[in-house]
């Protein structure tokens, strides 16, 4: 293992509490492959935070790579484009991973991958431009929370935004992409940073990794050193290899020292925190015009047979891409879009790949099994690993309780669902679930 | 294709960490071993007798209140039972009869455990509120002291000298015997050096955390300095203070007890300086010789109001709000 190169910053500010989960980085060697076109896709109309889009095609359109099939005037929202061309087979409503109902469009594919007549570099003279350009690529945040690029970066400019944080901590296991984004495409990332910096007036752009990734530091650190307009705005910086890492409220503390307040967003204290993945895209968008029509996926887990890191179009069906990865090798007893933390639990294969999801990771029935629930001992480890200060074991006793004043008194809407209290319970308590039952029985009430 | 009927749907995170409750508990266990092979070599083979029975007593007696009078799940694969029955004996003098230490166990498992809803609920610890249980039934019994060496096979009536604790003796033993545990008291609190040697098992596999018996520890040896200061006493005075009743094995194994101690480490701070406090005013103004028991018994029924101020505020809780909170409140 190399070491981290001279120059490379440390974190101004560690985290509190966290966890040490096993790295399982499998596949970080793994170059990211393409996969075969598929035969069909499935588009879901709501692959971001914000209001679905509604389809602008009908069954029977020819579509091409990059055209657009969902729009809508709503602001926090992103559109979606066709990822393969061919015909459009139906337009109707499917079942989403996590239960909710979306509409979507099945593109049968002709095998040509024909891009779309319209696509051009888009022109970008000012900062509405740009904003324009981002919202029209259909960009949304690749980290996993899928939230529309161009609501975070239209911030205004009187807020007194400085500091750019480019998040590449990846501090979820298996999960290697983004590391290979930095080894693989660091001449986009580099050249984003720049484009970003100068249109949005940042005064200082920290790129931030965990230690667990040195060849990432001594590729970025090559090319930034090359690049002779460096103006000393640009900085690395290495973070501890601790989950939570990469939340976006440890990423700021870590980078800047600042403390985002409960309910708040990063740009109240100064700071955009966005996803290497999203950033490295960006450039390619701007040299090329062709908008978000696929994404890189780690597919790993104990029960996949030739774990990889793979570029899939948007809309692929999950089973396909495990099957490219020569399906699996034991029976599978869990599998999973995004990481083995924050990742959703999907009831079988036959799911499109969403805009967000980072990685697929399939477990065999020994790594699937959880701890049975048994009493709280009240240990307080919960609490000691909550990176953000709260006292899960007593959210869940007002939970069970019932009791409304108690739940916000202890701040449970702070809670941002990381895993850190579940993961260290001996007594093998849901807890992320209590967080979830709590914010939902608040929210009931508040809407009496 | 696979489809959900052989799938696990459960919610995130979908790794664990390794660290059960039983393997917490096992490690306590191991971490008092050192102490129950000590209290065998000073007083004798009764020693272990007494603490078999208890450990028996207090496994059986959750086992059958739960299946027969709660119809509850069984629960004594935790261990935590075993540990109450080890620590109760520890609390106890080696000639107690063994009638008296099942009726402790008893009340230990039953009232103060089971009846307020088991591992995690209990209001006070459970060996504690044994203890005290029997200090005021048979308060005889429980203060003949035995001395040590009274034979290893010994296991019948044990010559008992009446009030010989270090405490309030004449003639003590010398520092370094108080340290080994040569000394009259309780069969599992005398042995200073094999009660530190489990603190530290126990620090290390990170079961619990220092601030507890640091702040216990630390306030007795503070108002001892001062005592000794006011008394005219020799730097001794501090040694015989910290080493001698219950406080080495109250501060390390009973005032960490999970469920009766805060959470946060201000609390937990919070609480050792009161368990500490509270041990000298009895030993120094009270009419009873030893302290630690009341005094972690008081701090166990105040916890859940430490928690209450001593919890932290979430991530980021501005300064001014902390205030204005703290105003509203009051």
């Amino acid at each position: 293992m190399s070491k981290i190169p001279g120059g490379v910053l440390t974190a101004v500010k560690k985290v509190r509490g966290g966890v040490k989960v096993d790295h399982h980085k499998n596949t970080q060697d793994c170059e990211v492959v393409r996969i075969p076109t598929p035969e069909t896709v499935v588009i879901p109309m709501q692959m971001h935070i914000g209001a679905p889009c509604e389809p602008l095609v009908k069954v029977g359109d020819t579509v091409a790579v990059g055209q657009l099939i969902g729009d809508t005037d709503k602001f926090v929202s992103a559109p979606i484009h066709a990822s393969v061309s061919g015909k459009v087979k139906a337009v109707g409503d499917i079942k989403m991973p996590n239960g909710i109902l979306s509409k979507a469009v099945t593109i049968e594919s002709d095998g040509e991958d024909r891009l779309w007549e319209g696509i051009e570099p888009p022109k970008i003279d000012t900062r509405e431009d740009f904003l324009k350009a981002i919202r029209a690529s259909g960009l949304v945040g690749l980290g996993g929370a899928g939230f529309p690029t161009h609501v975070k970066l239209n911030f205004p400019q009187d807020k007194g935004i400085d500091t750019l944080v480019i998040n590449a901590a990846e501090c979820e296991p298996y999960i290697t992409v983004d590391y290979r984004e930095c080894i693989d495409n660091s001449w986009n990332i580099l050249s984003a940073v720049y484009t970003l910096k100068e249109i949005l007036g940042f005064k200082k752009v920290i790129i931030a990794a965990e230690d667990n990734k040195p060849e990432a530091f001594k590729v970025l650190k090559n090319i930034a050193d090359k690049d002779s307009n460096d103006d000393d705005v640009v900085k690395l910086m290495v973070l501890e290899s601790k989950y939570p890492q990469g939340a976006e409220k440890m990423m700021v503390q870590s980078a800047t020292g600042r403390k985002i307040p409960p309910g708040k967003l990063p740009s109240d204290v100064g700071c955009v925190v966005m996803n290497v993945a999203s950033v490295a895209y960006i450039s390619r968008y701007l040299k090329s015009g062709k908008p978000l029509v696929s994404r890189s996926l780690t597919v790993d887990g104990s029960a996949i047979a030739e774990p990889k890191n793979v570029r899939v179009p948007i809309g692929t069906n999950i089973g396909e891409i495990i099957d490219f990865c020569g399906g699996f090798k034991t029976e599978p007893a869990k599998i999973i879009t995004g990481g083995p933390m924050m990742g959703l639990a999907i009831v079988g294969t036959d799911l499109p790949v969403l805009k967000q999801n980072n990685a697929i990771l399939a477990f065999d029935k020994n790594d699937a099994a959880i701890k049975k629930e048994t009493d709280c001992i009240h240990c307080g480890r919960c609490a000691a690993a909550c990176p953000l200060s709260l006292t899960p074991t007593n959210i869940m006793r007002a939970t069970k309780a019932k009791d409304t004043e108690t739940m916000k008194r202890i701040g449970v809407n702070v809670c941002m669902e990381c895993g850190s209290c579940a993961y260290s319970c001996p007594a093998g308590i849901p807890l992320v679930q209590y967080m979830r039952l709590a914010k939902t029985i608040l929210r009931e009430e508040a809407s009496k | 294709m696979v489809n959900g009927k052989n799938l696990y749907v459960s919610a995130s995170p979908h790794a664990r960490a390794s660290v059960t409750t039983r393997g917490i508990m096992l490690d306590v266990i191991i971490a008092l071993v050192p102490a129950l092979i000590a209290s065998g070599v000073i007083f004798g083979l009764r020693a272990l007798t007494v603490t078999a029975v208890s450990v028996a007593a207090c496994v059986i007696s959750e086992w059958a209140f739960r299946k027969f009078i709660l119809r509850r799940s069984n629960t004594i694969g935790d261990l935590s039972a075993v540990i109450t029955g080890i620590l109760l004996a520890f609390n106890l003098p080696s000639g107690i009869p063994y009638w008296m230490v099942i009726l402790g166990d008893l009340f230990a498992i039953i009232i103060v455990k089971q009846l307020f809803g088991g591992i995690g609920q209990n209001f006070v610890n459970p060996a504690i509120g044994g203890r005290i249980f029997m200090l005021l039934s048979f308060s005889g019994s429980m203060s003949a002291w035995t001395q040590p060496g009274a034979g290893f096979m010994n296991l019948g009536k044990v010559d008992a000298l009446s009030g010989a604790t270090p405490l309030v003796s004449d003639k003590l033993p010398s520092l370094g015997e108080m340290f080994l545990g040569m000394r009259g008291g309780c069969l599992g609190e005398t042995c200073i050096l094999a009660l530190l040697l489990g603190g530290v098992y126990l620090l290390i596999k990170k079961v619990i955390s220092p601030a507890i018996p640091l702040s216990f520890i630390g306030t007795v040896a503070v108002v001892s300095v001062i005592a000794m200061l006011v008394k005219h006493e020799g730097p001794e005075y501090i040694a015989y203070q910290l080493m001698s009743g219950g406080l080495i094995l109250g501060a390390v194994f009973m005032a960490t007890d999970y469920a009766t101690s805060p959470i946060s480490v201000k609390g937990k701070i919070i609480f050792g300086v009161g368990c500490g406090l509270i041990t000298c005013l009895i030993r120094l103004f009270g009419s009873l010789p030893e302290g630690v028991s009341y005094s972690i018994i008081i701090m166990n029924i105040l916890s859940p109001l430490i928690e209450r101020v001593a919890t932290p505020k979430p991530f980021g809780t501005p300064k001014k709000e902390k205030k204005a909170k703290k105003e509203a409140q009051a």
